[in-house]
């Protein structure tokens, strides 16, 4: 929450003037029929996709040039808001004068920025931004036709935010090189879940077959057992700096060093002394104990021995040790 | 021309209404609880406004009317006073309400069900309306409360209140109606219905933004949600916006007596009948919930093959205001659930337009928007990729 999301204002005030424009006179709104393919010399392709029970769908007529792959006319029909429609459009436009190949390569990205008055000025607010990924998918559904392949051949990669085109791959890669922790990071780094929010977790506009909060579970999850991996073979090989301990880990040497250093000189007097936690207080590592015995109310407890044991624990264990009575 | 026909959503302020307000604002403006004749001379019209609450729904003097900032706030007073009450520190678990309610009341219900409260959703039938044997069906000895709106807010549909009320009676549960859809266009009468707490807002009949009320009969318990102050007799602490509880006394006194329920009766729903048939003229057309049972200024259209948004647009751009429950329209793309509610048709929360009227609608502008949405229909209908070619259907208004 910020001062501009107290004052929630009309989408229609975020459409660019192309949205307008296209949504009031749409240019490629229309059929192509048998006969005027025919009289083109071209092939008709009929595609729809999407459902009126969804909310949008679309259908997408191309006159296809047989011998060159080209599209020569390209029109549209579409059940949907003011976005869809305009979305629908522009994606009609952008296919005339490419091949089939060449229009499978038009995305929703593509569509949304020929829909821009300028290049720094979204054309449609965020949670539109889906209107424009039904452009795309129409199109490869209509080159699937066309081609006589399925549809999912024309994908490379599995893409988990569709309207911002990021794929699985790429989700999983940024979470582990940024050590990203929430889905809002994550939004951050690479765009996914900032339009339509459907990606982010179940219950949204489009039911998805993978969403941030999952990946970024499973991602976490397989980086703890990898650096749990790493920390027990670096143990075992005696490479392991105290850095790059678990927290067990962490306390086990730390135990280990005051039964070979520590306690023996304590129990002289009658004393002991316990760990209670360990606290990552960067660049510092707060270790907490307690006192036990006649080290209980000892007054060197808070400057003689206490100064002896963090000499101890910086010199064998890290500098970085500090050590706190409770 | 400008047409509005979205007042289900809000409403203008009667040109009275505005008179009666104005002398609090730089001349009146004393704090009411205070001692000098600043304050206290504004006491004689605040009384008349309590007067004109406490007629336009029939409260008895014993009982209470707190005036609020709105709906949400007296409906979040009287959901979680109940909750404190009866379940916390009480012996009852369970609230009972319907899947159309206003999100003031779905959503404080969501937050009790995560405190642990037991919440029942009851359907509607086919017409948009709760069956009060659907009640009588769910409450248990555990319930404490059954909260059911007087009208709803898309469909007009108008609930059997005195019925459920009776049965709510019969089993000691307290009864809540959300009226904030029924004052001023229908009678509202909270003696007559069994009522233990009734809420309402004044911009939806003619009265300012800003200003709620929440009718409380004697011996119903109400723990504030606001603390702080004395006013409202320790009900609800804040001082008073003197402005707007006149407003909503006077909107109210205008919209609900007995010369203007008869004109909404007789004079906006032939304005409603006027613009809902001009409609149905066109194929594919339906009357969701059908036009029985239903204020007198709501209509609900299906429109096949036209999207909600992209109706409203065309509206728009000829100076015509409407709503519409889908998806595409709200900031977080989830359909209205009260289109989701009726379930038979998914396509019905993606085509469905409201209109709503007021006494301040003239006849010129209804036939004025009877061209500017048939012209929309056919536009729409002409780039839409299902309508083309929708099979065939039945029209019908039922």
């Amino acid at each position: 929450m910020a001062k501009n999301d107290l004052i929630s204002g009309s989408i229609w005030d975020e459409y660019s003037d192309q949205v307008v424009n296209r949504m009031n006179n749409p240019q490629h709104q229309g059929e192509i029929t048998e006969e005027r393919a025919k009289e083109l010399g071209t092939k008709l392709i009929v595609a729809d996709f999407g459902a009126e029970s969804c909310g949008d769908a679309v259908r997408l007529y191309w006159a296809v040039n047989e011998t060159t792959d080209e599209i020569v006319e390209s029109k549209f029909k579409s059940f949907g808001c003011g976005t869809a429609i305009a979305s629908s459009d522009v994606m009609a436009e952008l296919c005339v004068g490419k091949t089939v190949d060449q229009a499978v390569k038009i995305t929703n990205i593509d569509v949304e920025f020929a829909l821009r008055d300028n290049a720094d000025t979204p054309a449609v607010p965020p949670q539109k931004m889906h209107c424009s990924v039904m452009a795309y998918d129409v199109i490869k559904k209509a080159a699937s036709e066309y081609k006589g392949v399925d549809m999912e051949s024309f994908e490379t990669e599995v893409i988990v935010c569709e309207c911002a085109r990021v794929s699985l791959a790429t989700l999983r890669e940024v979470i582990r090189i940024n050590d990203l922790k929430t889905v809002e990071e994550i939004t951050d780094f690479t765009k996914a879940g900032a339009f339509c929010k459907s990606c982010i977790k179940p219950g949204g506009h489009e039911e998805k077959e993978y969403y941030l909060v999952d990946i970024l579970a499973d991602t976490r999850a397989q980086m703890e057992e990898e650096k749990l991996k790493t920390a027990a073979d670096a143990s075992e090989s005696g490479e392991l700096t105290f850095d790059k301990m678990t927290l067990v880990q962490r306390i086990k040497a730390i135990d280990t060093l005051l039964d070979e250093e520590i306690r023996p000189m304590l129990a002289m007097d009658g004393g002991n002394m316990e760990i209670i936690d360990i606290k990552e207080n960067i660049p510092h590592y707060d270790l907490y104990i307690r006192y036990l015995g006649a080290c209980s109310g000892c007054a060197s407890g808070s400057s003689g021995t206490l100064y002896a044991i963090e000499s101890v624990l910086k010199q064998k264990i890290d500098e970085n040790l500090r050590v706190l009575p409770i | 021309m400008e047409v509005y026909l979205d007042n289900n959503a809000t409403t203008m302020v009667d040109p009275k209404v505005y008179e009666e307000m104005k002398p609090f604002f730089c001349d009146k403006y004393g704090n009411p609880n205070s001692l000098h004749k600043f304050g206290a001379g504004t006491h004689p019209k605040m009384v008349e406004a309590l007067d004109f609450l406490y007629e336009g729904i029939n409260a008895a003097d014993e009982d209470d009317i707190i005036i609020t900032g709105n709906a949400c706030e007296s409906i979040n007073t009287v959901l979680k006073s109940v909750w404190i009450d009866k379940i916390l520190n009480g012996d009852k678990k369970h609230i009972i309400t319907t899947e159309v309610e206003h999100p003031a009341v779905t959503a404080t219900c969501k937050f009790l069900e995560t405190q642990g409260v037991a919440v029942t959703y009851l359907p509607v039938n086919d017409e948009g309306i709760l069956e009060a044997e659907t009640v009588k069906q769910f409450i248990k000895e555990e319930t404490a409360l059954v909260t059911v709106m007087w009208a709803n807010n898309e469909t007009g549909k108008v609930f059997p209140i005195k019925e459920i009320g009776t049965i709510c009676k019969a089993a000691g549960v307290a009864f809540h109606s959300d009226a904030t859809q029924a004052i001023g266009k229908v009678p509202v009468d909270v003696q007559d219905c069994n009522i233990n707490y009734l809420t309402f807002s004044a911009h939806k009949f003619h009265g300012p933004k800003g200003v709620g009320g929440l009718y409380v009969k004697k011996g119903s318990e109400l723990t504030p949600l606001i603390h702080g102050g004395e006013q409202m007799g320790g009900k609800r602490a804040g001082t008073v916006d003197v402005a707007s509880m006149v407003g909503m006394g006077w909107a109210m006194h205008l919209a609900t007596s007995t010369m203007a329920l008869a004109y909404e009766k007789n004079h906006v729903s032939k304005l409603r009948d006027k613009l809902e048939s001009a409609i149905l003229e066109l194929p594919e057309t339906i009357v969701i919930g059908g036009k029985d049972n239903r204020t007198p200024n709501t209509t609900l259209i299906s429109i096949r093959g036209v999207e909600g948004e992209s109706m409203l647009w065309d509206l728009n751009q000829k100076g015509v205001g409407a709503s519409t429950g889908s998806a595409c329209a709200s900031e977080d793309l989830e359909a209205n659930p009260v289109m989701n509610a009726f379930g038979s048709d998914s396509e019905l929360a993606h085509t469905g337009v409201r209109f709503s009227l007021s006494r301040f609608n003239t006849e010129e502008q209804i036939d004025y928007a009877i061209d500017v949405i048939k012209g929309a229909i056919v536009r729409l209908r002409a780039i839409s990729s299902s309508y083309a070619y929708a099979p065939e259907s039945h029209n019908s208004g039922l």
